[in-house]
């Protein structure tokens, strides 16, 4: 009896069942699917904003094209962005500090659940509050900012009597925008490279300096991304400058007077209601502007996180 | 020679010197109690606001503490201990404006929400009276079409990403895609929904399932990073183990992928859902206002919450000739607000607890 070799086992091929190719398929199609969402935002903002562009002069009242339309509306958006930013920005760093360094660890977790509480709190309930309750306190803290400080463009006054004001409105979106700001540069701050701080004690310097030498350049440009992306969620922000602004157009500093600048997305709200076809287009025609604009910021964002995200790698 | 001679006594009180002086440990509470009780002073007899007074004595304890501890120890422990201070009184002035707001909410939303106000639409109200029914009703519809829509492309994507795609360029697209998602400002996505039904319908279009289109466009990125998360979390081994059992891929997915993963996965939508119930630009462009209840998702305007306490804010009708306070609308606002922000916590309640109890058993060797 020759014994005779068994036979040579096939190189095994992946066996394809029609279950994984309707599977792997399924899966593909929902990438694709977001991908032809977001080509679709701008496709039908473009469409339906375009007619926009160039309609009659009445709707543009009282500006003359789109653009000296939209002109004080970006600079509105802007001003009112920056104002949250410059109030969000020191009170972000020093509450991700506070988490990351300062707290007890014990309180640590809970204070960093307090915080995102805030931003689970709906945008629309941060507006009733603002124009109902902080627009009517802040008040004499805008009387004194214009008796002390009105000498600057930005307090120049006469102050508002109703309290609703863009500095208002800044502050507002200041505390919305808090929380994203901390809770990333919280774990900027707190991937520090451990040995760095314990040498930074070691060498006699107190908590403070050792977070100056060693917390703060290693996480600059993660700080930098995340206040960008508080900046493109101040942009977009509606609700809470629609409902404590009392908007008309024009272009001014003055943060605490009657007369202040709408918002993009803030006039949209505030006009969405009346608006004739031509009008809508015109609404939509914004939107596609203010679209632009976040995506920029946050593209930008990205980009700075890329390359932080490299460096350490390194 | 010297340095072999004995320690000469005066020597320790050289080393003694070594050693800077330091605040007692009781200082800051010391300076903490001090700066309550002047700023407290101060707000009696001035009349200021409560939130003014907590104000100033924050001031004060930040400006006091460094100073004598400027006097007593030095520049540099003075530094350190202004940066403790202003770190902690950063935290206390965030707690601020959150403490107040819910307050406020409590307060004013309690003394409105009654029977009535949770079973009657606004449908021919004047004045006072009415309720938020109609809003409810909008907003379960309208939210619940926006999981069912986001939900499967959310997670398909999660599963390609994880399971199919490494290392592709359409990954590579998608994760990027993703991230420019999670950027788009809420009233666009509500603009790009009105756009579109706008081009199939002509321009007076207005109904509920557009709502439902714009919050499924916030929402899918918020399920693709938590699912995709949760989906790496899972151990290759169990992959494997499945695979040398014959088992195809897609049902080594459905089978053994997803459930260990499930909890976190409907932790995310959960999460991702309490995102988008509170959103009102979308739906205030999209799917309109309305005072009478309406069930059908594709015909005619949808109210919902948020756009129930935007219109009652912003036109709250007339307080009664010869009543003072603040017109009928004020109250249903703030009812309104507490309804919503109660709905918002209970999500996130039910995540986080789905959370912790079916957190994914992750590799041990790990």
């Amino acid at each position: 009896m020759s014994v005779t070799a068994p036979p040579q086992p096939r190189p095994a091929k992946a066996v394809v069942r029609p279950g994984d190719r309707i599977f792997a398929g399924a899966a593909r199609v929902a990438a694709l699917t977001i991908m032809l969402a977001l080509a679709g935002v701008f496709v039908f903002l473009a469409i339906e904003g375009l007619p926009g562009l160039s309609a009659p002069a009445h709707i543009y009242a009282p500006a003359e094209d789109f653009w000296s339309y939209v002109g004080p509306l970006v600079f509105g958006t802007i001003l009112a962005a920056v104002v949250a930013l410059i109030i969000a920005v020191p009170f972000s760093i020093g509450v991700a500090l506070f988490i990351s360094h300062y707290a007890p660890p014990r309180i640590a977790a809970p204070v960093a659940y307090v915080i995102d509480l805030l931003a689970a709190v709906p945008s629309v309930v941060y507006g009733l509050w603002g124009g109902l309750a902080l627009a009517s306190a802040i008040r004499p803290v805008m009387d004194w900012l214009y008796e002390n400080l009105g000498f600057l463009p930005f307090f120049a006054g006469p102050p508002s009597v109703t309290g609703r004001t863009m500095l208002t409105a800044g502050i507002v979106l200041a505390i919305m925008i808090v929380p994203i700001t901390t809770a990333i540069s919280r774990e900027v701050f707190a991937q520090t490279p451990r040995l760095h701080e314990e040498a930074a004690m070691a060498l006699g310097a107190t908590r403070w300096e050792m977070i100056r030498l060693a917390v703060f350049p290693y996480a600059r440009s993660g700080v930098i991304s995340a206040v960008m992306l508080g900046l493109g969620r101040a942009l977009g922000e509606t609700m809470a400058v629609a409902m404590v602004l009392s908007a008309s157009p024009v272009v001014t500093l003055n943060l605490i007077s009657d007369t202040n600048p709408a918002t993009i997305a803030s006039n949209i709200a505030s006009n969405y209601k009346e608006a004739t076809p031509d009008k809508q287009a015109l609404l939509i025609a914004t939107g596609l502007v203010l679209f632009a604009v976040t995506f920029a910021v946050n593209f930008a964002a990205r980009w700075v996180i890329g390359r932080s995200e490299r460096n350490v790698a390194r | 020679m010297s340095t072999t001679t004995p320690l000469e006594p005066d020597t320790f009180a050289i080393s003694a010197n070594l050693a800077q002086p330091r605040l007692p440990r009781w200082a800051v509470v010391l300076v903490g109690v001090i700066s309550l009780g002047l700023a407290g002073l101060v707000t009696l007899l001035t009349g200021w606001s409560l939130v003014g007074g907590l104000v100033l004595a924050i001031l004060l304890m930040v400006a006091g503490l460094p100073t004598w501890s400027l006097l007593v120890e030095g520049r540099r422990a003075a530094a350190d201990r202004f940066a403790t201070a202003l770190v902690w009184a950063a935290f206390a002035v965030v707690l601020v404006p959150l403490v107040w707001l819910i307050w406020m909410v409590v307060d004013h939303g309690l003394s409105a929400i009654d029977r009535e106000f949770l079973t009657y639409d606004m449908r021919n109200v004047v004045g006072s009276g009415g309720g938020i029914y109609h809003a409810l009703w909008g907003t379960i519809l309208v939210t619940l079409a926006a999981t069912v829509i986001s939900v499967p492309i959310g997670l398909f994507t999660a599963i390609y990403l994880v399971e199919y795609g490494r290392g592709k360029r359409l990954a590579r697209a998608t994760t990027f895609l993703v991230d420019v998602m999670t950027g788009i400002p809420s009233i666009v996505a509500g603009l790009f929904a009105l756009s579109l039904f706008v081009l199939i319908f002509g321009p007076a279009i207005r109904i509920g399932f557009g709502g439902a289109v714009a919050l499924s466009l916030l929402m899918i990125p918020t399920v693709v990073r938590s699912a995709e998360e949760m989906l790496r979390l899972v151990p290759n081994d169990l992959r494997e183990a499945s695979y040398a059992l014959g088992i195809p891929k897609w049902r080594t997915i459905v089978k053994v992928v997803l459930p260990t993963a499930l909890g976190g996965i409907i932790t995310g939508v959960v999460l991702a859902i309490s995102r988008v119930i509170g959103e009102t630009a979308p739906l205030l462009v999209v799917a309109g206002a309305t005072d009478s209840v309406n069930f059908n998702l594709f015909d005619g305007r949808m109210m919902t919450l948020p756009v129930y306490i935007f219109s009652q804010y912003s036109s709250p009708g007339v307080v009664p000739v010869g009543m003072e306070g603040d017109p009928p609308g004020y109250a249903r606002a703030w009812g309104a607000a507490l309804v919503l922000i109660v709905i918002v916590m209970v999500l996130n309640l039910v995540a986080r607890i789905i959370g912790t109890y079916f957190a994914p058993k992750t590799d041990r060797r790990r």
